[in-house]
């Protein structure tokens, strides 16, 4: 079995769907036996969550003013 | 020919790109907008402004609308990364030894900041609001910072991350998990001198 230090450097490439065939089910054997990676898993997936959810696209109305007033300027350009 | 010259064909064609490029730059907007907030901070403004100039210069060049999103977010990493080069500010020196032994998931355990809690670690990240991050996200060297966003804040994959920066798919995954590893380690660093580590209020 790898090592909990190769699993949980693994974890991310596994989670991301980047890694191998055999690396992934050597993460998910060790997984399947070491309760303490299942809580590096468990904090690596909400770590993404956190991630995702603070993607936000808020537009302040007069930055977004400004930047359609700078594309109706680029496109008056020959 | 019929009613309309080869010159009245021409313009017309022109005029309906031009709409078509400026429909798109209008709805991607605010992707745009959020996207630089994330990569240079208070620069975003100019960043997407840069952007829109290459964009529409270039724009003629595009073949496939369907990847549109993609052409324009590369074009707005690129006029991010002239403007982090041209600031020039050094970020702080990264001790890279000690990163790889770093795990904030075992650090927030045997600090253990917030006894009573029963979910400790979402505990910790419920601490950060949307300017803790940022400000989290700006303390990164860009190397590190980039792919991160593009990756897990804007849901690229990382070939595509790869595509827009022009690099090997092997550096990218190398960065993500330097930068994943500085960035855990700079969340537990800001949560200690910001006062995070206070017990939450229920």
């Amino acid at each position: 079995m790898i090592s909990c230090a190769e699993a949980v450097r693994q974890l991310w490439e596994y989670l991301d769907g980047v890694a191998g065939q055999v690396q992934s089910a050597a993460i998910e054997e060790h997984l399947s036996l070491c309760r303490r990676c299942c809580g590096e898993a468990e904090f690596a997936a909400e770590l993404r969550s956190f991630l995702a959810g603070h993607s936000d696209d808020d537009i302040p109305p007069h930055v977004h003013a400004r930047l359609l007033a700078a594309l109706a300027q680029v496109m008056d350009q020959p | 020919m019929g009613i309309w010259s080869a010159r009245e064909v021409a313009t017309q064609a022109s005029a309906e790109q031009k709409e078509r490029f400026r429909a798109l730059a209008a709805a991607q907007l605010p992707r745009l907008y959020g996207l630089a907030r994330r990569l240079v901070g208070d620069d975003a403004e100019d960043a997407v402004q840069d952007c829109l100039l290459k964009a529409y210069r270039g724009y003629s060049r595009l073949g496939d609308q369907a990847a549109a999103p993609a052409w324009l977010t590369s074009i707005l990493v690129n006029c991010c990364r002239d403007r982090g080069r041209a600031r020039a500010r050094r970020p702080a020196e990264v001790d890279l030894d000690s990163l790889d032994e770093f795990s904030l998931y075992r650090k927030i355990a045997d600090e253990d900041p917030f006894p009573y809690s029963d979910s400790l670690h979402l505990d910790f990240l419920h601490q950060f609001g949307a300017d803790d991050v940022r400000a989290v996200l700006a303390s990164l060297p860009g190397h590190y910072r980039i792919p991160l966003v593009l990756t897990y804040m804007d849901g690229w994959g990382t070939k595509e991350v790869a595509r827009m920066l022009d690099l090997p798919l092997g550096t990218v995954l190398a960065q993500l998990h330097r930068g994943r590893k500085l960035f855990e380690r700079r969340l537990w660093e800001y949560a200690e001198t910001h006062g995070l580590l206070k017990e939450p209020i229920r």
